[in-house]
């Protein structure tokens, strides 16, 4: 039994790796992924355009924008002089934002009167445009402390002061780098089982592989391990990646990450080889892969958080199974968890896979008519 | 070029979109299911957030602030007892952020001490901990606010931002993202399924028996550009429909501006689809050559979700080759902003030389020949 | 000089395979004959599709000229593409099409006006029988009718020239002589057509045959030239009370014999020399040279293979102790329903011990479907199968090791090596150890397989593919075989050299079942069923079937016309009684 098992393991791996197309697969595209989302995917603003409209000539709005022109978010592209410049500067996205200060800045300031500084923002990336104001504000406020209390304003009013826990200066690479570590395992899972069955349906091996002594459970324990391996190969290299490439800390439990991986890995191998017994052929094989990640890769958390979903929607991402494995991973990563913090997340995911990877046997039985 | 030859490739071309299973599905289904999905499924808009609420010593001043918090619709405020109650929920992840109210809280709020109310947020996922604290401080701000309008005394902020949000005020996260996804539907047909469909003719061998009779090798070029053209503009259509009815996305621009600049866009994405099936006679390889440098770049590179000015200047610099960025600027600008000119003009000159420039080289490099 | 459609001189084409080059055409000079039918025969990859492709203009030579028509092919492509009429091997329809729709397609490319395209049609679709399925899809057509309709397309405009790649692969034999009657047809009209295929007989029918090897021009001669040289060299040998397939084993090893092939009425010996070479208890008669005995004596017989003789019972010299030879499969009321449609219709018949067991019919006929039943890949619909006694569909992995099977296009893992295959075969069966390493070198030797150990199955021309798959379904020595198709597409050099080995196989006890839709064939067999749309028409020894199909048009019917008799006898039963 053991013997034969791991003929077959051997000959799936030959057949995969012998083959430039799909070696290329396995190699070619998560790579790009990591490289594109490890720096292409930031929510993180800097150099945010934006444009003057002073008509304030007093010391006190210089000393304000001095502090804009200081800071690295920010990069000043224009300086205009009458109102009519803002439209064309905001419509044709040459500046995100404009600061206009008004003639009696400084005059109003110096007799303690409050003055307001109109920031015209360019609405059309909601995203965006929430970041750039929340900087804005903190440049302001940072202006007023300083102003308060060298101005002798008096007792300025209390202030909130966040700090941010597990990510102090807030990289949106700490946040997303572990995520493709769930996102690419994923997919080279569900790329090597989705198609194994279908491939060799094509090629008619499959008939061939039936008649053989091997058993049903064998055969896919023999799909379902060159998965496993792969799978978890390509999960270590990103880790590694995110942790000497990217600088991500990692300071959880090695072994809590792992036993979260390997039943990410059965959940994700069990739906792999469902589609594989349903698809007929490759290109069917590689559709159902498709309609199942697109999905499971948007209402998993990866880049927008599950609590803003609609709650039907919110309900469905229980039986996600990346949902569990984000939550992991980046726990691990950032936050120190061990196994007790993430025994939440091991039982549903245990779950599914277990759902998952029954499911495949009975299809794979009852697909044989 | 003979009509007739033209007008039979594209009624066979037509039939066979319509018998076929996969092409329908491409065509059709997929662009509702990424709609629904991105119009449901994704918002970046933070709404009842989850909020541990520690505070020391209840007073007045405590009970205001929560009602403050309350009474805002980005947070749910839960009350424990201790911070370490507090801390654990945030571990176990009940709560994304802790504010605690110290014992000697009314007294720092009268007396203005600037380092003491302390807010943690789990800064895990940055761009939601940043928005939650602009969402706190907002809230902090209006509190101070109404209690110095409550104890008749002026607030004393020296300086306060006035924002003026254009062309999306509420700042609805589905205004932006619904548009951009055009550009990736459109780039699913024009560029993905042609490739697929071409590639088919050449695994079956319908390719080598059409070249073996009269046609030019424009006549099949063409009869493949006109029906995926049409499927594409369809596939737009039907986009901006389900955005401007059911999500409610404003259509500010001028709706055949849209169409035109719709049109550039699918000419370079067919050019794509071509160019690639010209290089791959396989279905599977083109299928994944097509994913890779016109679906993922439609996605990533193209502003559609992530800024490209935060990008490293050197994957900046790549988008400039995604035609997707173009569009997706188009359709926001158009959408949200209106008929902004400059932007049109000079995102429709790109994509116009995109155009040309794909389907040039593939009228070069189609040859009637098998090797 | 316009007199020749198709001339080539000095043509030589080559094709990047990975880092080398491969030759697959060497200054070839050839013409046709204005109106003649000419066969393009040789073994695969002799360069007969690349010669048709040169023709049509969609490959370009590296050197020399072609001019089809008085036309360059690199110059005036378009010109040659006007004129001609051409169906690739795959026949280049569109699946999802129906009948008129390709039709349709075909005639506006073909520029024709919708009155001549319309009475064009009408001409087409009644030549070749296919005016009642014209809303059918092509995909849902039978292997004959795709032919069919993909020579109906190429006709559309009446070419003058018509190229033909393979036209009869996998086609019944009565879509072949229908097909055959088209052609025909056309020569009358004056069109040349050049044509490739497999068949000898057809080879025998074409006024010129153009035999390539290896890329270059071995002879273009009539068939009559063909035989000349062969004349007195060629005879049936009979011998009472040995069975023809135990005579052929002895004389293809006699000194002098350069081929011996199982005909139904004896064995038929090539020899070197014009001196018959018998034995005492056979009788030689002269016979008159074919086509076949060129082929084989331009390209040399294969080697016999060194066939070590599976242990077993043995040799039955005559079929008489039929009594003795046990059951090994047993079918009774065999259906098979996919949905409404009945693929297999209420079959029932036995295989005796290391019989022959041969299932024969056209593509579509359920040979297939009635073997992957009895392999227990598909669940039958009623009815009994058993296999040694077991219903194979819940065997257990014992049971199921001791059948080998080799499935339809030789299903191997292309990109492995022909090694890596015989290896995961072998752990497959559960070989292990020492009993493995001696099958394996075993096959290897066996089959010839050591020059291609390291080639991927992907690169191995057909005939060493199936070698290797059948070697690959012999490793654990099973004592039933099962063949599904394994001579379709194998050049007949190969299939020849394939029954050699079945042959000896059976003589050593194995019992073979074998799918074939090559009557020729048949010949090979002691036992066949002969199907039709999912029945069986009729079973017994060829000799038997042959019986059936006698009348007075045809006393001495061959298998194919015995095959066409009975499936029209059938048709016209069927008609009578709905």
């Amino acid at each position: 039994m053991l013997a034969r098992l791991w003929a077959l393991v051997i000959k799936e791996f030959l057949a995969l790796l012998r083959d430039k197309k799909s070696r290329f697969v396995l190699i070619g595209p998560p790579l790009i992924q990591l490289l594109v989302f490890g720096y292409a995917a930031t929510f993180d603003l800097n150099h945010i355009p934006y444009a003057v409209y002073n008509q304030d000539s007093g010391f006190a709005s210089r000393e304000l924008l001095g502090r804009f022109q200081g800071s690295p978010a920010f990069q000043q592209v224009a300086t205009i002089t009458h109102n009519a410049q803002i439209a064309p500067l905001i419509n044709n996205q040459n500046a995100l934002l404009v600061l206009q200060i008004g003639p009696n800045f400084t005059r109003d300031l110096l007799l303690h009167h409050p003055v307001s500084v109109q920031v015209i923002i360019d609405g059309r990336n909601s995203n965006t445009a929430t970041l750039a104001l929340n900087y804005v504000n903190s440049v302001i406020l940072s202006f007023d402390t300083h102003w308060a209390a060298t101005h002798h304003w008096g007792k300025p009013p209390a202030q909130l002061v966040v700090r941010s826990w597990f990510n102090p200066n807030l990289l949106s690479r700490w946040f997303i780098v572990p995520g493709i570590v769930a996102l690419l395992t994923l997919v080279v899972t569900l790329l090597v089982t989705g198609l194994s069955v279908a491939r060799e349906r094509e090629q008619g091996t499959f008939d061939q592989l039936l008649v053989t002594p091997l058993n049903p459970l064998e055969i896919l324990l023999g799909k379902a391990l060159p998965g496993f391996i792969i799978g978890a190969l390509e999960g270590v290299f990103i880790i590694l990646a995110g942790i000497f490439w990217f600088q991500v800390p990692f300071i959880g439990s090695i072994l809590a990450l792992a036993l979260g991986m390997a039943l990410f890995l059965l959940a994700a191998i069990g739906i792999g080889l469902m589609i594989s017994s349903l698809a007929v052929t490759q290109q069917q094989g590689l559709l159902g892969v498709f309609l199942f990640l697109v999905p499971a890769i948007i209402l998993s958390g990866f880049a927008t958080p599950i609590a803003n979903m609609p709650e039907l929607v919110q309900d469905l991402t229980y039986i996600n199974p990346m949902r569990y494995f984000l939550v992991i991973v980046r726990g691990v990563f950032l936050e120190g968890d061990g196994f007790h913090e993430l025994w939440s997340q091991y039982w549903p995911l245990a779950l599914i896979a277990l759902g998952s990877m029954t499911a495949a046997a009975w299809l794979f039985r009852h697909r044989m008519q | 070029m003979k009509l007739q030859r033209l007008r039979g490739l594209i009624r066979k071309e037509f039939i066979q979109i319509w018998r076929d299973p996969s092409a329908i599905a491409i065509a059709f289904f997929m662009p509702v299911f990424l709609l629904f999905l991105f119009g449901y499924g994704v918002s970046l808009d933070a709404r009842h957030v989850p909020v541990a609420v520690v505070v020391d010593q209840p007073s007045a001043e405590t009970s205001t602030f929560i009602g403050g918090l309350q009474q805002s619709t980005y947070f749910t405020p839960q009350v424990y007892g201790s911070i370490q109650a507090a801390r654990r929920a945030v571990m176990a992840r009940r709560a994304d952020g802790i504010l605690w109210l110290r014992g000697d809280f009314s007294r720092q709020v009268l007396q203005g001490d600037t380092t003491s109310i302390g807010v943690f947020v789990n800064g895990k996922d940055a761009n939601n901990a940043r928005i939650l604290q602009g969402y706190l401080q907002g809230v902090w701000q209006g509190w101070l606010q109404q209690r110095a309008t409550i104890a008749g005394a002026a607030l004393v902020i020296p300086v306060t931002g006035q924002d003026r949000i254009w062309f999306n005020p509420a700042l609805r996260s589905r205004d932006y993202l619904v548009p951009g996804l055009i550009a990736v539907i459109m780039t699913l047909i024009g560029a993905l399924l042609t490739a697929l469909v071409v590639a088919r003719e050449w695994e079956r061998g319908t390719m080598e028996a059409l070249m073996a009779s009269p046609v030019t090798m424009g006549e099949i070029l063409l009869g493949k550009l006109i029906p995926y053209f049409f499927l594409g503009m369809g596939g737009m259509l039907l986009s901006v429909a389900l955005a401007v009815w059911l999500f409610a996305v404003p259509l500010v621009g001028s709706f055949w501006i849209l169409l035109l600049c719709s049109s550039l866009f699918l000419l370079a994405a067919l050019g794509m689809g071509l160019l690639i099936s010209s290089a791959a006679h396989n279905q599977f390889v083109a299928g994944q050559i097509a994913i890779i440098v016109t679906f993922l770049p439609a996605f990533i590179l193209s502003g559609f979700i992530f800024d490209i000015q935060s990008m490293p200047t050197a994957l900046q610099l790549l988008t400039h080759i995604v035609a997707a960025r173009y569009f997706v600027t188009i359709l926001q600008t158009l959408f949200l902003a209106g008929d902004v000119w400059p932007v049109i003009l000079w995102n429709s000159l790109a994509l116009a030389l995109m155009a040309t420039f794909f389907l040039g080289v593939t009228l070069r490099r189609s040859r009637k020949r098998l090797d | 000089m316009t007199d020749t459609p198709l001339r080539f001189s000095q043509v030589s084409k080559s094709f990047a395979r990975g880092k080398d080059r491969v030759q697959a055409l060497i200054n070839l000079d050839l013409h046709l004959s204005p109106g003649s039918i000419t066969g393009l025969l040789g073994p695969d990859g002799a360069g007969k599709t690349t010669l048709m492709r040169l023709a049509t203009g969609l490959l370009i030579p590296d050197s020399g000229t072609i001019s089809v028509l008085g036309a360059d092919t690199r110059r005036q492509a378009t010109r040659v593409q006007a004129a001609i009429g051409y169906m690739p091997q795959r026949f280049g329809l569109y699946e999802d099409l129906t009948v008129q729709e390709n039709l349709d397609l075909y005639a506006d490319l073909q520029g024709l006006t919708p009155v001549a395209a319309a009475s064009r049609q009408r001409e087409l679709l009644k030549l070749t029988a296919l005016g009642p399925f014209g809303a059918r899809r092509a995909g849902a057509l039978s292997g004959g009718m795709k032919q069919k309709l993909g020579v109906a397309c190429a006709l559309l405009r009446a070419p003058q020239l018509l190229l033909l790649d393979e036209p009869t692969v996998g086609v019944d034999p009565i879509a072949r002589r229908e097909l055959w009657e088209i052609i025909q047809g056309l020569k009358e009209q004056g069109v040349t057509v050049l044509m490739s295929t497999a068949y000898f007989d057809e080879a025998e029918r074409c006024d010129e045959i153009i035999l390539l090897h290896q890329g270059k021009l071995l002879q273009k001669d009539s068939p009559a030239a063909f035989h000349q040289p062969l004349n007195g060299r060629c005879f049936l040998v009979t011998q009472a009370a040995v069975s023809k397939r135990h005579l052929r084993e002895t004389l293809q090893h006699r000194a002098g014999v350069q081929d011996a092939r199982i005909l139904a009425e004896g064995v038929r010996v090539l020899c070197r020399d014009t001196r018959p070479h018998a034995v005492a208890g056979e009788n030689w008669q002269v016979a008159a040279p074919a086509f076949e005995d060129a082929f084989v004596d331009l390209l040399g017989a294969p080697e016999d293979p060194d066939t070590e003789i599976i242990p077993g019972p043995p040799p039955a010299a005559l079929p008489t102790d039929r009594e003795a030879e046990t059951t090994v499969v047993e079918v009774r009321d065999l259906c098979k329903f996919y949905g409404k449609f009945e693929a297999v219709k209420g079959n029932t018949f036995t295989v005796r011990k290391s019989e022959i067991f041969g299932l024969l019919g056209a593509n579509g006929a359920g040979k297939t479907t009635t073997f992957r039943m009895l392999c227990g890949l598909l669940p039958a619909s009623s009815g009994t199968l058993r296999i040694a006694g077991v219903d194979m569909r819940h065997a257990t992995a014992q049971a199921r090791g001791r059948i080998g099977y080799v499935a339809q296009k030789f299903a191997l893992y292309g990109n492995l090596r022909a090694d890596q295959n015989l290896a995961f075969f072998s752990a497959a069966y559960g070989l292990r150890g020492k009993a493995r390493q001696t099958r394996l070198d075993w096959a290897r030797r066996e089959f010839q397989l050591a020059d291609y150990r390291d080639v991927n199955v992907d690169d191995l021309p057909l005939g060493i593919k199936q070698r290797l798959a059948l070697a690959c379904a012999l490793l654990h020595e099973p004592p039933i075989l099962f063949l599904d198709e394994p001579t379709s597409g194998v050049d007949p050099l190969a299939r020849r050299e394939f029954w050699q080995r079945i042959n000896a196989l059976a003589e050593g006890g194995v019992t073979v079942l074998i799918t074939t839709h090559f009557m020729d064939e048949a010949e090979y067999c002691d036992q066949l069923v002969l199907m039709s749309l999912g029945e069986v028409l009729a079973q017994g020894s060829p000799q038997e079937i042959r019986e059936q199909a006698k009348d007075a048009a045809h006393p001495e019917p061959s298998m194919e016309e015995a095959f066409i008799h009975l499936i029209q006898e059938h048709e016209s039963q069927t008609r009578r009684a709905s």
